[in-house]
Formats: structure tokens, sequence, C-alpha cells
């Protein structure tokens, strides 16, 4: 049985509210509020970035489940803001985690879910024998131009699953994927940010994958919404999922818990695999939880999940490593000047 | 720093990678690969240090090279870690925050960037428990 062994978090401790960036943009906060369903977003620190986040992710992990460094056979990192360009984020999480230097590792780039698509790597490799342990990672530290939508949501967190087949906390029953060339968000190489199709991102982007996803999951394997307690989808604000969620047949109650995005904003690779953590977090063994990410460029990666009895077992201690909830208190507020320093955003004399 | 210097102490900057004497049960960080107290008698050997321990003393920078002046004002400490040795780190807090005696732990954090197309030099730091 393949499944995820243990898994952790991060999220910096800046906040950033709507309020804070329509002073300086313009534009009606209350009506942002409510068109995006996002309160705040996570900013990172100035001393924090996807690599840093990563790593703190896994070790969040490793504190709630001891792996032997040796049998972790497989890193993988998925991020849009990999610090280099060229040089592993994973080699330096293989290092941090003394994981190294028995191992594969590369960095995966799909918009928001190459966290996911490491995942499922992780399964492959895992169910082949060919490796005992797999890390897949999704972080990011996100960026939106300045006085573009993008930036009341951009936000910075990550998530780490150790995936393998020696008594996991959650079995993952089935995955599978709906992947097409849609341009609907993209950054050029050497590109400081990002840029999107403005109403082209929603129908042909975010609905059409997901939907895609899901309905060839349920095909393949005869479920449906009902036979699930739980389920997570990307969440680049807090009006897609609930819509998506809504257009499937899934329940406001199924999607609660892991809808992180109001007070956490867009964490992109980190942002379905946070909204699973949070369900996680709470969910009981023999609960179904149902995620489906979604990366722009575009693809959706679906997944059947069930929570074994492991999670209550000795060899896991969920209170080891903080929970989605306890990485989401005692935020501190950045004035915008402050959050522009945070990101980078001013261009300094050199 | 060049490469090269950083690449040799990645383990003892990212993991707290010291060593030990297994004769007299002192702990080493930075790693020393001799006993200065059983000297020929002593035993060393590698040990990843937890990470936990307190702060002893601490100055706040206010005023920095080029390289930390995006950071400041920020807070440095000598921090005895809990297996008994003593390094000086960067402990993430503000000035007011931080307390003779606070008990932290380590993270991962950018401790440097060689300008902008440089290495990044990444490393331990610390925060409140
Ligand atoms: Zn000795």
């Amino acid at each position: 049985m393949t499944g995820i062994m243990t898994y952790g978090v991060y999220i910096p401790r800046y906040r950033i509210k709507i309020e804070e960036i329509t002073k300086v943009w313009g534009g009606n906060p209350d009506e942002i509020r409510n068109g995006l369903g996002v309160f705040e977003k996570s900013v990172p620190d100035l001393d924090e970035d996807a690599a840093t986040i990563a790593v703190e992710a896994a070790r969040n992990a490793l504190m709630r489940r001891h792996l032997s460094p040796h049998e972790i056979g497989a890193v993988y990192v998925g991020s849009e803001s990999h610090p280099y360009a060229v040089k592993p984020t994973a080699c330096t999480v293989g290092e941090a985690i003394s994981a190294t230097p028995m191992m594969t590792a590369a960095d995966y780039e799909f918009a928001c879910k190459a966290g996911t698509a490491a995942i499922q790597t992780c399964m492959g490799l895992v169910k082949s024998g060919m490796i005992k342990y797999g890390l897949a990672i999704g972080s990011d530290v996100s960026q939106g131009a300045p006085s573009d939508a993008l930036e009341y949501t951009a936000a910075a967190g990550g998530a780490a699953f150790f995936i393998g087949n020696d008594d996991p906390i959650a079995a993952i029953h089935h995955t599978c994927s709906y992947t097409t060339d849609t341009p609907d968000f993209w950054r050029r190489e050497g590109q400081d940010y990002p840029r999107h199709g403005g109403r082209f991102t929603g129908e042909p982007g975010y609905f059409r994958h997901v939907q895609g996803a899901v309905n060839r999951i349920f095909q393949e394997t005869g479920k449906s919404p009902k036979d699930y307690t739980y389920a997570v989808f990307h969440q680049p604000n807090a009006k897609f999922p609930q819509r998506v969620a809504k257009i499937l047949g899934f329940s406001p109650e199924q999607i609660k818990p892991g809808l992180v995005v109001p007070h956490l904003g867009n964490t992109y690779s980190g942002s379905s695999m946070i909204g699973l953590a949070a369900t996680l977090d709470i969910a009981k063994p023999g609960e179904r939880i149902f995620v489906c990410s979604f990366g722009s460029g575009a693809g959706s990666d679906a997944f059947d999940i069930e929570v074994t009895d492991a999670i209550e077992g000795p060899d896991f201690k969920l209170s080891a490593g903080p929970s989605v909830q306890d990485l989401l208190k005692n935020p501190v507020y950045l004035e915008y000047a402050l959050y522009a320093k945070h990101k980078g955003k001013i261009v300094m004399q050199r | 720093m060049s490469v090269a210097r950083f690449w040799r102490k990645i383990p003892q900057r990212y993991n707290l990678i010291g060593t030990k004497c297994l004769t007299c049960g002192r702990y080493f960080y930075p790693p020393r690969t001799f006993c200065p107290l059983c000297r020929r008698d002593g035993k060393i050997v590698e040990h990843e240090f937890s990470g936990r321990g307190k702060v002893i003393t601490f100055t706040v920078i206010r005023s920095s090279s080029d390289q930390f002046e995006h950071l400041t004002p920020y807070v440095l400490a000598i921090i005895e870690l809990e297996e008994g040795s003593r390094v000086t780190a960067q402990v993430v807090t503000s000035p007011e925050e931080i307390k003779i005696g606070m008990q932290v732990k380590r993270i991962f954090r950018k401790i440097s960037t060689d300008g902008e197309s440089g290495v990044i030099h990444y490393g331990t730091k610390f925060t409140p428990l």
C-alpha cells in the first residue's frame, strides 16, 4: 500500500492585509476581499526563499515521524520560484535532511501543481521498488507584479510529503492527471513577474483541467463525491475551489478544513498540498480525502486518499510538528513599504 | 567567502554537525578532531546537535557591512546548545523580544548571497522556541 508516511508544512510568520495593498494602488478593499474571498496573505522574511521553506517543511515532517535519512532515495521540489535558474533546490533540501549522497533529485516546475507532480513521481518510484521513501515538496515565494491583480494573493509557504509503502498514515489508492498546452499564465526566462491571460485564466484553465482530472479519476475508480469525507482543490483564491466543488457535487463542509487561502493567500506549488496537510491535521482513520491540484500551462493531478490507523499509531506523532492552524496563528502584519522590501520589490543602488 | 570554503562547511552550517569526545563526553562546535582535555586518550566521533539551546548574551546590530545592511536591526547572539557547546548566530526575532536565557531552536535560512549572480549561502539561524 503506497501512501503518505509523514508530512510537514511551513508558512512564514509575516502577513499583509488586502487593505494595506489597496492603500497604495487604489481599489476598494471590500470589493477585492469579496471578489477573491482572501483577507490577507503570507510574506517571506528577508532571508527566506523557496529553498528555506522547503527545508523547514521537510524537517517538520521528520519531527512527526523518524525515517532513516539513508532510506530516502529521492527528493523532488516543485516551485515556480526556485532560488537558482540552474542549480537544484532539491540538492539543498537533501543535504539539509542528511539524505545525500545516495539519492536521486530534481526540481520540478509546473506553475501551481509541480508539487503534486512530485508526489506522483515518488509513488511510481516507490511502487516499482526503486526507492524506499521519496520526498515530494511544493514550495513557493510567489511573485505578483506591483499593482497587478496577482499581488493580492501571491503568497509564501510550502508542504512536504514523504511517500512510501511501509505503514503509511494515508494510502493513496489512485492518481491520474489531465494536461493540455494552454497559455493561461506564464513567465518568460529572465522576467521577474509572471503574466496571465486575464479572464482567460478561469474557464479554459482552472475549470476545464480540474473537471477533466476529476471526471477521469471518478471514471477510473467508480467513486463519486459522496464517497469522500473531505475534498481539497487548488486555491488561487477562495472562489474558484468553492465554485468547482459545487459544480462537481462536493459540499461546502467537505472542502472547509482544506480551504486555507482566506488567511494565507495562494502559495502556488504549496497551495493544494497545504490544503491536504490542513485536512490530514484533523482527519481520522478510515476517512477519505479527495485532492485535485491545478497548474497553469495547464494541468491537474487528482488523488484518491484514505487515512489509515497509522495516523494514530506509535510511529507517528502529529503534535510533534506544527499544524497548519498553528502556523497561521500569531502573524506579524507588515505595512506595504516593509512588504516591498521583504519581497525584493525595491530596486537598490548597487 | 570562496565557493570551495563554503562547500566544505555545508554539513556543519546546514545541520550543526560537530563532534563529541567519547572519553570525557564533551561536545565541540565547530567540530574539533582533537580533545584538548583528553589529548591522546580522546576518542572523537561526529555529532549532530539537536539545535535547541539558550541565549547566553546578545547584541543588536544596527549598522552593518553592505552584505547584511538590509537585515538591520538584527540580533546576533551567543547560544549555548543543549549539549553544551557555544555558537554565535543570528536570532530571528525583534530587538525588543530578545532576552538573555531565552530558549531558542535552529532554523534554516539564507545567510548571505555573493552579489546578484554568485552563490547563495544557506545555513543555520535561531528563533525563539
Ligand atoms: Zn575528551
